[in-house]
């Protein structure tokens, strides 16, 4: 069986994974891969921890990762970055955007957001790329574009085109935000690199 | 490599190819009533213009109302999740006798492993019950072609269809071609059908006899069917297995012959017993009961199934492998490490936290719950739901709590429902309530819209689900018309009003309701609104936490260090000081109304 690929997207509801798993996917189904995703919906979006699944390959018949099989990981925060941990390998890369977002427990006082978490990770030799997506997306002129940043990032390491991935946000975003969506995946394919 | 998309292939999810399927289908009439993972059918469906679409305020109406539209002669579809079919299940189980002159189908979208579901039940058995053919795809692009083919089938055989998706088909995204869009055979119109359409003992006892005759000849449909496959391959193990858990047996054992039941019920016995005889080895997988299993054992088969396969949960590849072959089990998997945990959580600004905030300083009161965001007013630090079953048990389980204590119920008594769980099931329990002498306090969550599944529109709402304008139910005149003479609106962000308001109504010795009324914060029109935000002056906090305790997300509490008060200019005693988060917060004024230092100010409209 032909080499399936595994990508996980995780953050919190609300932070833009959805469309971000959706760019890959498409850049993904443009360059001739088929492509599997699957998310959850219902109660788990508000405000908990989320996961989209994506899988590509020749041929993709499950649409669900197996525990140790992520080969990437897309974090959009860092304490959801080490909470996936069993699907990483030691092999994983993991991409995550250097962001804290206190859960209901942290910020009402009643638990304390672990310091340094992504050492969990680097400490277990996973390869842990860090990128300030907000920044790049402060400076690209519009801090919405923080996800499209991250594609950005997560693209350096996908066997695709990067002007593939552009020409797919230009089908995909706003017109009126185009060009701060097109700085802000340009500066997070600069960041994604180690 | 080629584009996969273009030439009529499209990516979209097992919900969207479901909503192409029955646009493709020639559709008259669908109805449903949201729920995860169903709802995006509907609304995908409701995009076509040649499709009828509606949310009906429940389940059991959506099928009545797909009934009758197939009795008119037009293709009817009704979709539910898997708890929805309990409640259509009256219908269901008649119109099976029925049978219809449009085609019927019943999507059931089952939630193993209760993503957003209170149970995890398998409607596979509903097919077998009620004597209905039932289809099961694998992925998105065999949704769209079963539902095509249900209408088929169905017209041939003249029965309902279920048609049964898991959410690993509902949200998955997968490759879908799209295909041929049937025109409507004819203008649908009525005939009378007594013999057929009106289930008089004396007619259902004839019908009766003609369910069987047609199962039976579905049986013989299932034997050569197309849906029910034998992919060859090495026959040391064979596998039978149907819908998602094909895909895993796939990838598990991708050299075993496989024998795929697209249909589910009724079984291709003869198909079934000729693949058991030519494999060395038989294993069923299957997600949840042990449905095709017992059928298998039943015909004398010798068969491995849940004595391997769990029959909790969600499968995958992983589980499939190691439940066959423990040594191929994943190994040094690396262990989880212990965070805190981030549950769902209700969204800043959202008008049920001011009534909950309120009941979790009623400690001596027990809060009947429902199904709805407000489910959510359980977790911390609000933890002020007491109870939750079913959609509108919370109302008759109040009344039935008020009986069983008799005196001692006085003050002790909440329910709590929203307003679409109210117009879905509510109503009779209220009716229930008054008829038979409660006098248990009864709070509608009326926040204009069905939100947990994504803000559609009710009989509340005032709109359709196409966004047309629509009779807006009243529900003060409701409850007043259910015999309530205490019914009073409140506005749920001013938590003193509600806390006066609560605290009055619970201490009543008749049926009273309290109407909290105020706009999801999720709304478009809401959304798109100038967005004011509260900000807090931290010279005047003095860190008593009354807002903290709201446990709104845009509010968070950052803790003094060691002398850090003192040498700030706070009482040495003070532990730390509340701060909103600006970009976070929707302008309800909660904590600002709970707030008695002036701590906490509206600011100026954001750009």
């Amino acid at each position: 069986m032909s080499e399936i690929r595994n990508i996980l997207f995780s953050g919190v509801g609300g932070q833009g994974i959805l469309l971000a798993s959706e760019l890959t996917a498409a850049a993904l189904l443009q360059a001739g891969y088929d492509v599997k995703k699957s998310e959850v919906h219902g109660m788990a979006q508000r405000g908990g921890s989320v996961t989209a699944q994506l899988r590509y390959g020749e041929r993709v018949y499950s649409p669900l990762i197996d525990p140790g099989a992520a080969d990437i990981q897309m974090a959009f925060e860092m304490m959801e970055a080490v909470r996936y941990l069993p699907y990483l390998n030691a092999d994983s890369t993991v991409i995550v955007n250097t962001q804290k977002i206190l859960p209901p427990s942290v910020a009402t006082g009643q638990a304390v957001y672990p310091e340094n978490v992504l050492d969990e990770l680097i400490k277990r030799d996973i390869r842990v790329i860090g990128v300030d997506a907000f920044t790049i997306a402060k400076d690209a002129g519009e801090v919405r574009t923080a996800n499209v940043a991250l594609v950005g990032a997560l693209s350096v390491h996908l066997d695709v085109e990067a002007e593939l991935f552009e020409s797919i946000i230009e089908q995909r975003v706003p017109q009126r935000f185009l060009e701060e969506n097109m700085k802000a995946f340009a500066g997070g394919r600069a960041a994604g690199g180690e | 490599m080629n584009a996969r998309l273009g030439n009529n292939l499209t990516w979209m999810s097992g919900n969207e190819a479901i909503a192409l399927g029955a646009y493709e289908a020639g559709v008259a009439v669908a109805s449903g009533y949201p729920g995860t993972p169903s709802t995006e059918i509907m609304e995908y469906l409701s995009a076509y213009d040649s499709v009828y679409t509606e949310w009906a305020p429940n389940e059991k109406v959506g099928l009545e109302v797909a009934i009758g539209a197939s009795f008119a002669g037009g293709r009817a579809l009704a979709t539910m999740k898997h708890v929805g079919l309990n409640v259509a299940a009256d219908p269901l189980f008649t119109a099976s006798y029925t049978g219809g002159k449009g085609g019927i189908v019943v999507l059931t979208a089952d939630d193993p492993d209760m993503h957003s579901s209170q149970n995890e039940q398998d409607n596979r058995n509903y097919a077998l019950a009620a004597k209905i053919p039932m289809l099961e795809p694998s992925d998105p692009a065999e949704a769209k072609e079963f539902l095509k083919r249900a209408f088929e089938l169905g017209e041939e055989l003249d029965t309902p269809i279920l048609l049964r998706i898991t959410t690993r088909i509902a949200h998955v995204k997968g490759v879908v071609q799209h295909g041929e869009v049937v025109p409507p055979a004819e203008r649908p119109d009525l005939e009378k059908h007594p013999e057929k359409f009106v289930m008089l003992p004396a007619m259902a006892r004839k019908r009766r006899v003609v369910v069987e005759e047609r199962m039976t000849r579905c049986k013989e449909i299932a034997e050569s069917a197309d849906f029910n496959v034998i992919e060859d391959g090495d026959r040391k193990r064979g596998f039978i297995t149907s819908g998602v858990s094909y895909l895993y047996v796939k990838e598990a054992f991708p050299e075993a012959a496989v024998l795929k039941l697209g249909m589910c019920w009724p079984l291709p016995e003869k198909k079934i017993r000729e693949f058991a005889a030519s494999v060395e080895e038989l294993f069923v997988v299957e997600e949840l009961d042990p449905f095709l299993e017992t059928q298998l054992k039943a015909m004398g088969l010798d068969c491995h199934g849940k004595d391997l396969i769990p029959a909790i949960g969600e499968l995958n590849t992983a589980v499939v492998r190691k439940s066959i072959d423990p040594e191929r089990a994943p190994k040094d998997l690396y262990e989880p490490v212990p965070l805190p945990p981030r549950p769902p959580n209700m969204c800043a600004g959202c008008p049920h936290r001011g009534i909950f905030f309120t009941l979790s300083r009623m400690k001596n009161v027990f809060v009947s719950g429902d199904i709805g965001c407000y489910t959510l007013g359980f977790l911390p630090p609000l933890n002020a739901l007491d109870s939750t079953v079913c959609m509108g048990a919370s109302i008759p389980m109040a009344h039935g709590m008020v009986k069983a204590m008799g005196e001692g119920s006085h003050n002790r008594v909440v329910s709590v429902i929203g307003d679409s769980t109210f117009v879905h099931s509510g109503i009779t329990g209220l009716i229930n309530s008054v008829y038979n002498g409660s006098a248990a306090t009864l709070i509608i969550l009326d926040n204009r819209i069905t939100a947990m599944t994504g803000q559609q529109p009710n009989p509340s709402s005032g709109s359709t689900i196409k966004g047309e304008a629509a009779q807006e139910l009243d529900l003060v005149a409701l409850c007043q018309a259910c015999g309530v003479k205490h019914v009073q609106v409140l506005d749920p962000h001013d938590v003193p009003e509600c806390r006066k308001v609560i605290k009055a109504e619970v201490e009543r010795d008749e049926m009273s309701v309290i109407i909290a009324q105020a706009p999801c914060v999720l709304l478009p029109e809401l959304k798109l609104r100038k967005p004011v935000s509260y900000y807090t002056n931290i010279d005047n906090c003095v860190g008593c936490t009354s807002c903290i305790r709201l446990g709104c997300p845009a509010i968070s509490w950052t803790a003094f260090a060691e002398g850090e008060a003192e040498a700030r200019g706070y009482k040495k005693s003070q532990k730390g000081y509340s701060r909103i988060d600006e970009v976070l917060c929707n302008d309800c004024g909660q904590c600002a109304s709970l707030c008695k230092f002036h701590a906490i100010t509206r600011g100026e409209p954001r750009r």
